[in-house]
């Protein structure tokens, strides 16, 4: 599978579509349907498209394993430092309104990093199972 | 989606079974369009549709792709699935309508939401980010976790492994 | 009657979901079984949450009416969780196939029980 050619050139030219499509649901979250959840996943499935159409292997040169094991635990960690930095400028814990001088500047921020930590963590784990499986499997999925 | 559900009850080739759950999936996010639940439906569609069938086809490449003939009859499960069935739908009648404003569920806390008082249009990120950040952060936690069992589960080989699995694990 | 249709699709895809947990004993169906039984729960809590008439909860000045969030937000997360705890099954399975090298039910039984038979005194 890792040897069409169609297939390797179509998801050249569509990767980076997908994974700017990730970025719009990540940012575009607070107007329309998105959010950490769905981009996570989005950037996910992106780069289990590329490992597929390339080889596990190159995609473990591209995103490497330390990578994306820091993925997996710095978004709960992003997610909890918020929750933090709510309780070091007086708040309770994750209390966004005390983020900003305008509390509700505040909540977009809080909610700006939430979103962020999840993303990350979401698609550590999904690239994470993901290379797991294929490395299991031998040569190729 | 129930022709695509009875079929995969009854193929035998597990292929067909996951393909079939993908299908599903895809007919699943669109109800939940049409249920007005749209950041839902794009959850669904790109976790059930795209990376669980990716999971179960990689997960198959490593078993056996052929489920076994059934040894036992199915009629206790069958007789067990149905009284349920029949117990749920029963209950079921006793839950307010399709559709119905004056439900429970619109009730108590979901006006205050409405508010908008974090003027974030989207009130599912709000909710999700904001008034319930504690869940929020429960459910990162538990796929953070998922995927820690995960590593430890598959990390290690075994020593005696079959051919075909040559390569070196990197950990 | 059709005031509880959904409730009655809901059951439907419930018992199907529970008759392949039960009835099969593949592990790798009993985790589609168990997905499809989890889609059923997701349309338990959307299913209440619209309103006829209603829109996507997403603010706008064109709409007043909009369908409750609350729902949509506890089963995205549960979608999500719920691709994770399923990629762990199939950890497991994957586990137990290398084990064992089956992953139907009877037959890991069916092995757990010679190896019982073989070996009284070693603990197993």
């Amino acid at each position: 599978m890792s040897n069409d050619l169609v297939l390797r050139v179509i998801g050249r030219l569509l990767i980076p579509f997908i994974l700017l499509f990730a970025l719009y649901v990540q940012f575009h979250g607070d107007f329309g349907p998105g959010g950490g959840f769905q981009a996570g996943v989005i950037i996910a499935a992106g780069l289990i498209f590329f490992a597929l159409t390339h080889g596990v292997d190159t995609a473990r040169k591209v995103v490497p394993d330390w990578l994306v094991e820091t993925m997996l635990a710095s978004g709960v960690l992003i997610y909890a430092g918020v929750g933090l930095a709510g309780l070091l400028f007086g708040g309770n814990y994750l209390d966004y309104f005390v983020l900003d001088h305008n509390p509700v500047h505040g909540q977009h921020r809080g909610i700006f990093w939430v979103e962020v930590g999840v993303a990350t963590t979401v698609s550590g784990v999904m690239l994470k199972i993901y290379y797991m499986f294929a490395s299991r499997s031998g040569s190729e999925d | 989606m129930a022709i695509a559900v009875f079929t995969l009850i009854l193929t035998r080739n597990l292929f067909s079974v996951i393909v079939l759950s993908g299908i599903y999936s895809f007919l699943m996010a669109t109800i939940l369009v049409a249920l007005d639940a749209v950041d839902v439906a794009m959850t669904e569609a790109s976790v059930g549709a795209g990376i669980s069938t990716v999971l179960l086809l990689g997960a198959l490449h490593l078993c056996k792709s052929e489920e076994a003939k059934h040894a036992h009859k199915p009629w206790l499960p069958l007789a067990v699935s149905l009284s349920t069935g029949a117990l749920l739908v029963y209950g079921a009648f006793g839950l307010p309508t399709f559709g119905d404003p004056a439900a429970p569920i619109h009730q108590n806390v979901v006006p205050r939401y409405m508010q908008n008082e974090t003027e974030v249009p989207n009130v599912v990120t709000a909710v999700l980010a904001s008034f319930r950040g504690y869940d929020t952060l429960g459910e990162t936690t538990v796929v953070f976790t998922a995927g820690a069992g995960l590593i430890a589960l598959l990390r290690r080989r075994k020593k005696t492994e079959p051919e075909g699995m040559q390569r070196k694990d990197d950990a | 009657m059709f005031g509880h249709f959904s409730y009655i699709i809901t059951v439907f895809l419930m018992v199907a979901g529970l008759f392949i947990i039960i009835a099969r004993g593949n592990l790798i169906k009993k985790l589609v079984g168990l997905s499809i039984f989890q889609t059923s729960v997701y349309l338990l809590y959307i299913v209440p949450g619209k309103l006829v008439g209603g829109t996507a909860p997403i603010i706008s000045p064109q709409y007043t009416v909009y369908s409750n969030p609350l729902p949509h937000v506890l089963i995205l997360t549960a979608i999500v969780v719920g691709v994770a705890t399923l990629a762990l099954g199939l950890a497991l399975a994957v586990r137990i196939r290398e084990a064992y090298g089956t992953i139907e039910e009877d037959e890991i039984l069916a092995r757990d029980h010679v190896v019982v038979a073989a070996s009284h005194e070693e603990p197993v």
